[in-house]
């Protein structure tokens, strides 16, 4: 076998040493109720041509060479080489977390530059060194905000993305924190009535997206004023990233969480992503997951390690802020070559085409809500079905939006869009033929 | 470094200084010696109020945090604000500028099972 | 001394924003080919933002200098060994990381029709499939993103089996020698933690543990082969024990590299447990992540898997939503589908007797360090090694040096440490895993540095005490970085200068 590095010669020196006479008797204590003695059910051992035929193979049934109009959390958009060629670096692709700082200052620098950018475009204090995802940062999110305020109703907008709603739940069943949620007004946005009648002391937060799942920008001053005088914290979610490259950030959110797949990872049918969770300084020991900090080595020279480690589950089990221990740095790094590349001026850029690539489209479409939109927007249909629609578009070799009627029955009949910096005007033109008709 | 005589402490190398109603609380010199560098100090808030033998807060080193537990009933009427910034101090002067909490006794304090300084280092083996 | 390779070649280079000056650039857009937006006339001024403070302005060679540069600081399986243990850094095979990146696959929205998936879903059915097959477990699934994620999916199905039943119960039992992540779980679902105290052998110990199991205890979280790389011999009366008390039974699958081909923990008992896919299926630890947490469970826990599920429809595959016991979902999509790839496609390069072998050569490799070291550490246990040994450092301890230093002074050696100081059921431990991926030549090496350093204790216990001495960086101040935490760049602060 190709990544076994012994010949049958050495294993029987090997075996010499330890005075044994096969590879056999190091399991053979082992008594027969629990060996396993048998042939696994699974084929033989494969050469690289054929495992990177079966995946070719497999890709081969996917869609291959359609153009995506599908958001709704995940996000087509352009991948700069320059991200693959720095993972793929057996140094940063096969190393460990970064626990030995004097043999980790790669990764740990990296971190610390990653850590530093999520502030930059949040408009946080404070940010970890990645959640697992954008879904799972929402719950801890909350818990968070638990924990700050010592109270435990969680309030949670319908606009935020039906999934990380889902997993907020799951996460919080056993929690003791009861998850209520607020409405969203004709407009599309959340509805202050609503959030008026539900917010009292006992809430600890209101989660919002911005853009929200309709792709809507929510007016975070506002919301932070009201949730504020009644002392719970706003936790602001985000799913696409690229929009914090030209949009105000949330800057008075007590809690920022969300989603870097924009940058630089591809959608990968779920995963791997990395989420964020980040925070104004006055909260920083309440953060769950990995923090690197600044510090000097004996010499004075500037260092970096892993710190407030007394957070973590390897420390405090039982007590800890979260029970998470990976987290995920390689997609991190992923986004921390995205930022490099594109940079001040060209996350503006970047946000820039999406902007009016979706609003030329948007253009052509009829909108459900009419509330300023970044690159996502919430399209009716009219005599077709969505469906319909969507299946003329496939012969025309384009994934057509989300029909949403299955996680909003009210919207039954909308269609969730999304255009990128990579979406093309012939594209746009079509579906909006097809959706007159024609 | 001494133990005072005038303290009385606990198994779990809590102290407590009883003047009257008052109760200041600590850690010991060989905690602080276990635990090692000190970075963080978490206490309660004033006002709070604490069983005999409840944790009331953690001390943490760089790799290990430590519960501390009250060695008598009472309610915080004041906190050590110096250990906020200057975590360090609780090595350096454990028995004195670095107390923790100070207690509001109810009539006087049940004491009992707490350790003379004596005994107390007898228990650690000094 | 024999050093295995160099490590940390020396540059200079500053953090990325101390390299940046405006005007640079690394990117260019193509042009619109739809009419330019005024942002502030569709957003609203409010809502534009002004420039992002300090973000980097950087052209593309400086960028691809900067992350090279950072990159030789570090260490990393392609440059050696790691010996850290219950972590099975073993090789990342590279056909993964080119499967992987399949536009097919990499590109796949999970949104996108289901009749344009098939390939995806296929991956996902045939990874469920062969990790049911090597644990002997009834159904799987894949969409926990991480080990501790996976023990919370397994945790709370646990509980909803128990609800299911009538009563959830009130507490988990853990093994006082358990991975942190495992009581901190029990706490998330709502459980008390008992701990368990391991016996001399530095196994579960049964009349300890029988005293603990009443109709108050969910279920018990175990490891097998446990922290100290034993196998837990009653491990078949331990499951026995508490299925009778109406108890269930979690195995942390850290340590399955053990038992791939060897044991099947279904056949001893385990009703759940999850796999560590970045650990015992070889996908890239990557600095820290991304992992993926299987989970295999036996019959009985089915229905409470997280959903959705995949089901055979008309000769195809399709997402199944109805799933009235489900859990829920415990992360958005279908799992780490990228990870997913990789275990894929480096099961199928074994096959089944391909990992039984890789298992036999893990086992042999830690058996042999175990051997050539046990004159000069102090075995933790005597018990026989499985695919980890751990030894304490009271020997070393005597001459004022602990399993830390002795840590820091391999490095100089050109190795990256062991796992120092855990389980903590061993004093200043040294836990030390091989893998199967590591050649006799390598193991020989560090076996010799190892002894070389323990020399260096008796003779000059001072060498020990302040290594590294030939990394980049000396050891780092911990205790300021977390009184004084600075967690991020700022452009008014001024820090300290960098290495050289």
């Amino acid at each position: 076998m190709r990544y076994l590095p012994k010949s049958d010669s050495e294993r029987q020196e090997m075996l010499a040493v330890l005075g044994l006479s096969s590879e056999e008797a190091l399991v053979s204590y082992l008594s027969a109720a629990v060996r396993f003695d048998g042939k696994l059910d699974l084929e033989n051992g494969k050469s690289e041509y054929e495992i990177v035929d079966y995946f070719k193979a497999r890709a081969a049934r996917n869609a291959n060479g359609y153009a995506s109009f599908l958001g709704a959390g995940v996000y087509n958009h352009y991948r700069p080489v320059l991200c693959d060629v720095v993972v793929s670096r057996g140094e940063f692709l096969t190393s460990y977390t970064p626990y030995q700082a004097e043999i980790s200052q790669g990764t740990l620098t990296t971190i610390f530059e990653f850590q530093t950018m999520v502030c930059q475009l949040t408009g946080m204090d404070v940010a970890n060194a990645s959640m697992y995802d954008g879904s799972s940062a929402v719950p801890e999110g909350a818990m968070m905000a638990a924990r700050v305020t010592r109270r435990d109703k969680i309030l949670v907008a319908r606009s935020v993305h039906p999934e990380y709603r889902e997993v907020l739940t799951t996460y919080l069943k056993h929690g003791g924190l009861p998850v209520s949620e607020v409405g969203y007004s004709p407009n599309g946005l959340l509805d202050l009535d609503d959030l008026t009648k539900r917010l009292d002391d006992s809430v600890a937060a209101l989660i919002v997206q911005t853009p929200n799942f309709f792709g809507l920008l929510e007016q975070i001053d506002e919301l932070a004023h009201i949730v504020h005088s009644k002392g719970a914290l706003l936790v602001v979610a985000f799913t696409e990233a690229v929009a914090l490259g030209l949009i105000e950030p949330p800057r008075e959110a007590d809690i920022v969480v969300g989603e870097l797949q924009s940058f630089a990872t591809p959608p990968s049918y779920g995963g791997p992503y990395a989420g964020i969770i980040a925070s104004k300084d006055k909260f920083v020991r309440q953060l769950p997951g990995r923090l690197v900090g600044e510090t000097t080595d004996s010499e004075g020279r500037r260092a970096f390690c892993l710190t407030l480690a007394t957070r973590e589950q390897h420390i405090r089990r039982e007590k800890a802020t979260s029970n998470i221990c990976t987290n995920q740095a390689l997609i991190a790094l992923m986004a921390t070559v995205y930022m490099t590349v594109y940079g001040k001026e060209g996350m503006r850029e970047l946000a820039q085409q999406n902007l009016s690539k979706a609003h030329y489209l948007a253009s052509k479409l009829p909108r459900k809500f009419d509330a300023p939109f970044f690159n996502e927007f919430v399209a009716t249909t009219n005599g077709k079905s969505a469906g319909e629609i969507n299946r003329e578009l496939l012969e025309h070799n384009i994934v057509g939006g989300l029909p949403l009627d299955r996680h909003y029955p009210e919207l039954s009949g909308c269609v969730l869009l999304c255009a990128t910096e990579m979406s093309k005007r012939a594209d746009m033109d079509r579906i909006a033929a097809v959706w007159d008709g024609k | 470094m001494t133990y005072p005589e005038n303290y009385k402490y606990t198994k779990e190398h809590e102290w407590v200084l009883v003047e009257g109603n008052t109760g200041t609380v600590g850690i010991t010199d060989h905690a602080q010696q276990e635990l090692g560098d000190i970075v963080y100090v978490d206490l309660p808030k004033v006002g709070a109020t604490f069983d005999k033998g409840k944790s009331f807060g953690s001390v943490e080193s760089v790799k290990a945090v430590s519960d501390i537990y009250s060695p008598v009933a009472g309610e915080v009427v004041a906190i050590n604000d110096l250990l906020t910034q200057h975590p360090e101090k609780l090595n350096e002067d454990p028995h004195g500028a670095a107390w923790l909490i100070k207690l509001k006794l109810p009539s006087g304090g049940d004491l009992t099972e707490l350790l003379s300084a004596e005994d107390y280092q007898k228990y650690i083996g000094e | 001394m024999i050093k295995k390779v160099s490590p940390h070649i020396v540059q200079n280079e500053p953090l990325i924003f101390e390299r940046s000056s405006p005007g640079k650039r690394g990117y260019q857009l193509p042009e619109l080919d739809v009419p330019n937006v005024d942002a502030e006339a569709a957003l609203g001024r409010q809502n534009v933002r002004g420039e992002i403070e300090d973000f980097p302005e950087i052209s593309e060679v400086e960028a691809i200098r900067h992350f090279t540069r950072l990159s030789t600081w570090n260490y990393a399986i392609d440059l050696g060994l790691y010996p850290l243990g219950s972590c099975t850094m073993k090789y990342n095979p590279r056909v993964n990381e080119l499967v992987a990146r399949i536009d097919g696959l990499a590109w796949a929205h999970p949104y996108q029709p289901e009749h344009l998936s098939q390939g995806c879903m296929e991956v996902i059915a045939a990874l469920e499939n062969a990790l049911a097959v090597i644990t002997g477990m009834d159904a799987v699934t894949l969409q926990p993103a991480a080990g501790a994620h996976g023990e919370f999916t397994g945790l709370l199905m646990i509980r909803a089996l128990q609800e299911h039943r009538g009563n959830p119960r009130k507490k988990i039992l853990v093994p006082d020698s358990a991975h942190g992540t495992n009581p901190a779980t029990a706490s998330m679902v709502g459980y008390a933690v008992e701990n368990i105290e391991s016996n001399d052998r530095g196994m579960v110990d049964m009349d300890r543990l029988s005293r603990h199991v009443t109709e108050d205890v969910a279920g018990l979280m175990i490891t097998n082969p446990n922290t100290v790389g034993v196998f837990e011999q009653d491990i078949k009366r331990i499951t026995g024990l508490l299925h009778e008390k109406g108890a269930l039974v979690y195995m942390d699958g850290a340590n399955m590299n053990a038992l791939v081909g060897v044991a099947r923990p279904s056949d001893f008992g385990i009703d759940v447990m999850h796999l560590n896919l970045h650990k015992t299926f070889s996908t890239p630890h990557g600095g820290g992540g991304p992992g993926s947490g299987a989970v295999a469970v036996r019959d009985i826990l089915k229905p409470f898997l997280p959903g959705p599920r995949l089901k055979r429809e008309n000769d195809r595959w399709t997402w199944d939503y109805d799933l009235p016991q489900s859990i829920g979902r415990v992360r958005s999509f279908y799992g780490n589908f990228g990870v997913l790839v990789r275990a894929l496609a480096y099961i199928m390069a074994h096959g089944g007797d391909g990992l039984r072998r890789a298992t036999l050569d893990a086992l042999l490799n830690a058996n042999y360090i175990r051997k050539k070291l046990e004159a000069h550490y102090e075995i933790a246990y005597q018990s026989p090694t499985m695919h980890e040994c751990v030894f304490s450092d009271d020997r070393q301890a005597r001459k004022g040096v602990r399993t830390g230093d002795i840590a820091k002074r391999l490095i100089d050696y050109g190795f990256h440490p062991y796992t120092v100081s855990f389980p903590l059921i061993v004093r200043g431990a040294l836990m030390i895993e091989p893998t199967e991926t590591e050649s006799k030549r390598e193991l020989d090496l560090f076996a010799d540095a190892m002894i070389s350093i323990a020399q260096e204790v008796e003779d000059n216990p001072e060498l020990v005490l302040q290594a590294p001495h030939s990394t980049r960086t000396s050891r780092v101040d911990e205790v300021t970085a977390a009184r004084k935490p600075i967690l991020r760049w700022k452009s008014s602060v001024r820090s300290a200068q960098a290495a050289d």
